[in-house]
């Protein structure tokens, strides 16, 4: 299967790799997917809590070309948007971004799960505080 | 060195230069059809195809006449394992395989299911062999055929063949072994492993596409199967249409070449695929070989890089050409059956690669491979979150993944 070149700059340059603080209130994480399925997607964003907005997002990714290149893609974007924001991000949009093919669409859900997965953590730890 | 690196000779190998000089003269100048017993034409494709017949015999001890022409293994497989169904239909319907067979075995075997076969798919243990005491208690009496390969085509393992076919003898059951792998790899002998049946294929040993053969017994017993392809009654009856004389030369020239080189070949094979496994495994922790290595081809090497999933370490090593186990490399967008059949898990399957050394690399390429290799796992490692997981001591077997 050939790759598109977005894929291709993704994989071979992953944005925001890494890992921040899950102890941190202000940081949400959310890790959707299983080994056996062959992909997992670990997703964090930090958030300013007085203007609500991303200032930071991370990724790390177990998966395919395509996955690693939809989890970095989106946390291109998660950054500097707010919460509310981040929500609106579909699966679509990265499908288009990246021409993923359709046997490549799941990564882009799971993806668009992992978003919403980490800003649920980050409104529920923020409730807490 | 000259990239892409070829490391997939399982799946194909290119036609050695000496088979296809071989060839040459049988396109265009001997271009007979060796069904026409009543002109030198005639006479000189038929001599071709016998001189073939006997390299191909030679290869795996067995008699010229035994062998039987066929446009590749699928086609042997197919023959085989229907042919016997259809001819002994009326001592049995029982066939016994194992999983971890290629389609072309298991999906002749599902066919023959509707047909009212009854077919055991053995399972295998971890190390990929068959259990022969499951195998004994599955026959019965009306077990008529035992099919289980030789050697594995993705973890290359090497079934216990000789203790398998004298079960078979004991029993009075027919075994055939697809040894499309083995054949000219390992040294196969059909009277000291008491097989009945036998498929090869040309271009799995540095012949040709389109062709392959079918190994029948005629001695001890005798034994007969009904045709699958009607027509002018060629091959004794077993299998009619005209003849590839070009792939037939090719094919007697491989086994030819395969035979005499053998010693050696598989001695530098063994050599350079230890070089690489253990490069490998010295460079980088939670590698795991698939198979067992005890009873393996000298030339697979079938491994798992645990938390890096395979499609994308293929992507990181475009340079080199082998294959994965992983769900997003296959057509079906399923993991390898051979590998969940060792019971691993489907985690395994997902992060491996299948290495299969060939007659044409060098020492300098499986260094290469090696390197790249472990550079590749490293960096798409750092990117892995249950990496990060297992260093943290976190046992991923117990966390409640979001399956999708």
């Amino acid at each position: 299967m050939a790759y598109s070149e977005k894929v291709l700059d993704h994989y071979n340059h992953p944005r925001n790799v890494g890992s921040l603080d899950k102890a941190d209130p202000t940081v949400g994480t959310g890790m959707v997917g299983a080994p056996e399925c062959g992909d997992v997607m670990k997703l964090q964003v930090k958030v300013n809590p007085t203007t609500g907005i991303i200032e930071e997002a991370k990724f790390k990714t177990f998966g395919c070309g395509s996955a690693i290149a939809s989890s970095s893609l989106a946390t291109e974007w998660l950054r500097g948007k707010t919460v509310d924001e981040a929500l609106a991000i579909k699966n679509t949009d990265i499908v288009n971004e990246l021409s993923l093919p359709p046997v490549k669409i799941h990564c882009s859900v799971l993806a668009e799960d992992a978003i919403k997965a980490a800003i649920d953590d980050y409104k529920k730890k923020s409730a807490h505080v | 060195m000259k990239f892409p690196i070829y490391m997939d000779y399982h799946a194909t190998t290119p036609v050695d230069p000496r088979v296809f000089e071989a060839m040459r003269p049988y396109f265009t100048e001997v271009f007979g059809n060796p069904a026409s017993r009543n002109h030198s034409f005639g006479w000189q494709a038929e001599d071709a195809v016998e001189k073939a017949r006997k390299q191909i015999a030679s290869l795996i001890g067995a008699t010229a006449k035994e062998i039987v022409f066929t446009s590749g293994a699928t086609e042997s497989n197919n023959l085989a394992i229907k042919g016997i169904a259809e001819m002994y239909a009326e001592k049995g319907n029982h066939i016994i395989t194992a999983a971890t067979e290629h389609k072309a075995t298991l999906d002749t075997c599902k066919r023959l299911e509707k047909e009212g076969c009854r077919v055991t798919y053995l399972q295998v243990q971890t190390n990929g062999l068959v259990d022969l005491q499951q195998l004994r208690d599955a026959i019965t009496d009306k077990t008529i055929l035992i099919s289980i390969m030789y050697a594995n085509n993705e973890i290359g393992v090497v079934q216990p063949v000789a203790e398998i076919g004298k079960i078979a003898k004991e029993r009075g059951v027919l075994f055939h072994t697809d040894a499309v792998q083995a054949a000219g790899k390992i040294p196969v002998n059909v009277i000291a492993d008491n097989i009945d049946l036998l498929s090869i294929s040309g271009h799995k040993i540095y012949g040709p596409k389109g062709v392959g053969a079918l190994y029948v017994r005629r001695k001890g017993p005798r034994v007969q199967l009904s045709a699958q392809i009607d027509g002018g009654g060629h091959e004794r009856g077993m299998r009619s249409g005209t003849l590839n004389v070009t792939g037939i030369v090719g094919l007697g020239e491989a086994c030819a070449i395969a035979q005499a080189e053998m010693p050696a070949e598989s001695k530098r094979m063994a050599y350079m695929r230890d070089k690489l496994k253990d490069k490998l495994m010295g460079a980088l922790d939670e590698v795991y070989i698939n198979g067992t290595m005890e009873s393996r081809l000298p030339n697979n090497l079938n491994i798992s890089f645990a938390f890096v999933e395979g499609e994308s370490l293929l992507m990181g090593i475009n340079d080199i050409a082998v294959s994965s186990g992983s769900a997003c490399t296959s057509a079906t967008l399923e993991p390898s059956y051979v590998l969940k059949a060792l019971g691993a898990g489907d985690d395994i399957a997902h992060s491996s690669i299948r290495f299969g050394l060939g007659r044409f690399n060098t020492e300098e390429e499986v260094d290469y491979v090696a390197g790249k290799v472990i550079e590749v796992v490293e960096k798409l490692r750092e990117l892995s979150p249950l990496y990060e997981m297992h260093k943290e001591g976190i046992d991923l077997t117990k966390v409640q993944w979001t399956a999708h």
